[in-house]
């Protein structure tokens, strides 16, 4: 626990000693207003459509938890995918590139240790980034009669989706000792699993539940609703604990090559 | 406290280190010499858990290195190639770091950087940037993060390089210092690095030992024959001529700047009286005259015409 915590608290340094945390939280944040300010303009313009047309031609009511949150948090899914390789690039590689990984694996530590530490850390940065964001929610919930449940589940769904995104980047940066190779190969694999429920039609059924089961965004939209199903649970906390094993054999694969 | 049996490392068809055997005893510090692409880094790499060898084992104050690489790890301190230094910290919180993940007592913590910092004499470093120190520096840094958690054994891959003449001379005297109370194994391509720092060399040429010995025996036993330079003010091909009429002279040839000539002589006495009587009785004007001590190519090329008359 100590060397976890260690391993910690060094990532954290580094993240907050160099532009890395502030250029990327900067960045989401701009790209998360702008979405959100056009959301509420959107929901603006539809509650005045709504005032004048009455209910006479069946439209649904405005509804603030589902124009305004819920697509608030879908559209975090998208850029959080795009960013959270920015947070993850360096865990390893940039340890393999400058030669300090001989540093971490020849010191007391076993490599789990070190997986999981780089884990918490830049699950941290993800959590400060993401509570940054979340006053924007404060901000909504002045004017509108907000549904706190909905908003604590989503949060759940982010926090986990997090986890998985935060898997795969970690894997991608114990591939290679380039940073920006493994930038490339976090993204193709986490678009990959993002947008695989698009091609069922052209596969057989069984095929496509199964493609359709890996689908990060199907787990997600859902919980962003309110609905803490415990199968999107376990398939957010499966697939995380799944890329982290992959990255663990990635790394202990050089003391096999004998 | 280390036992190399029979180590052998691949790298698919390429052979980096071949059977390798040798034992190292408390408190020795030992000298891994060899050319680069030796095998040094390599055996370096086994010993410290980093690598697994092929074939063969290898054992650090009784702990196997492959079976239980945490009771090695526990118990060495490491300085690879390129010092594993994080360009963004400071360098007290980079010992610190270290001395965490190195399983030192909290408690000790700071008393024990506070003494590998000044044993590297980088106390007044602390509050700098790594990013910012100079190469010698970066050194020193990487040696006191080898140091700091007191290991049996210390393992440090050419610790002077990159180093000025005094920063060597001060790492050095680190180096003898830290041989009293622990192992020390380090690695070189420099003779008299290893002349003036260790009890033993290993030399290794292309992952063998060609040869394991004291510094001092080696450069001995290195060539049988005594060398000396000699440069004249007269015609050289005079000053040849006249040379090998000296009793005892085996050889004369061109030196290899072409402007002066070297001179290969049997026997243990020193040649210098009688070459400087030789030449002055033939009125050559003598300019320069010395022995010339074997160097490690010297060595090398010793050791591997041996081993080739060999097989």
């Amino acid at each position: 626990m100590g060397n976890i915590a260690a391993i910690f608290w060094k990532e954290m340094r580094s993240y907050f000693g160099s532009p890395i945390a502030y250029v990327v939280a900067t960045g989401f944040l701009l790209m998360m207003g702008y979405l959100f300010q056009n959301e509420v303009v959107e929901f603006r313009a539809k509650c005045l459509n709504y005032s004048f047309q009455h209910q006479e031609h069946g439209v649904d009511a405005p509804n603030v938890n589902e124009d305004v949150v819920f697509h608030f948090f879908l559209s975090q899914c998208l850029v959080w995918l795009v960013v959270t390789p920015m947070l993850t690039m360096r865990l390893f590689a940039e340890e393999r590139g400058s030669g300090t990984i001989e540093l971490l694996m020849t010191s007391p530590l076993t490599t789990w240790q070190v997986i999981l530490g780089k884990f918490a850390a830049c699950l941290g940065l993800y959590v400060i980034i993401e509570l940054l964001l979340l006053s924007l929610i404060f901000v909504v919930s002045f004017y509108g009669d907000l549904n706190w449940g909905r908003v604590l589940s989503a949060c759940v769904a982010i926090l986990l989706l997090g986890g998985s995104f935060i898997s795969v980047g970690i894997l991608a940066s114990s591939l290679t000792d380039k940073q920006i190779v493994a930038v490339v190969i976090a993204f193709v694999l986490l678009l990959l699993l993002f947008v695989v429920r698009y091609s069922p039609e052209l596969i057989g059924r069984e095929w496509a539940t199964v493609l359709f089961y890996l689908s990060l965004i199907d787990h997600t939209r859902d919980m962003a609703r309110g609905v803490i199903d415990s199968s999107d649970v376990v398939f957010f906390l499966t697939f995380t604990f799944f890329f982290l094993f992959l990255t663990h054999t990635a790394l202990e694969s050089r003391r096999w090559r004998r | 406290m280390i036992e190399v049996d029979h180590l052998t490392k691949q790298y698919g068809s390429l052979v980096a280190v071949k059977d390798l055997t040798f034992s190292v005893e408390k408190g020795e510090v030992v000298g891994f010499l060899g050319p680069n692409g030796a095998g040094k880094t390599t055996t370096m790499r086994i010993l410290t858990c980093f690598q697994p060898a092929t074939l063969g084992t290898a054992r650090v104050a009784g702990f196997d290195v492959f079976h239980e690489p945490m009771e090695v790890k526990r118990r060495i301190g490491y300085l690879p190639e390129h010092p594993p230094l994080y360009r963004d910290m400071y360098v007290r919180s980079y010992l610190d770091f270290v001395a965490q993940i190195k399983r030192v007592p909290s408690r000790h913590r700071g008393s024990r950087v506070d003494d590998a910092m000044e044993r590297c004499g980088i106390t007044d470093r602390a509050k700098q940037l790594i990013g910012q120190l100079s190469k010698g520096y970066r050194q020193r840094v990487g040696i006191a993060q080898a140091i700091l958690h007191d290991p049996d054994v210390i393992i440090l891959d050419e610790p002077t390089i990159g180093l000025d003449p005094n920063q060597i001379q001060e790492i050095r005297g680190v180096i003898r210092g830290l041989g009293r109370e622990h192992t020390v194994i380090l690695s070189t391509h420099i003779l008299p690095e290893v002349e003036k720092t260790c009890d033993r060399v290993i030399i290794i040429n292309r992952g063998r030992i060609a040869a394991v010995d004291t510094p001092e025996n080696l450069t001995a036993s290195a060539s049988g024959n005594r060398r000396y330079y000699v440069a004249v003010s007269g015609g050289l091909e005079a000053a040849a001529g006249a040379i090998r009429e000296v009793a005892g002279v085996v050889d004369v040839r061109r030196a290899d700047d072409n402007q002066a000539l070297e001179i290969e002589a049997s026997g243990e006495a020193d040649m210098r009286p009688s070459i400087a009587a030789m030449l002055v009785e033939r009125g050559l004007g003598l300019v320069e005259l010395r022995s010339i001590t074997a160097g490690l190519e010297d060595i090398f090329r010793e050791l591997t015409r041996h081993e080739e008359a060999g097989s």
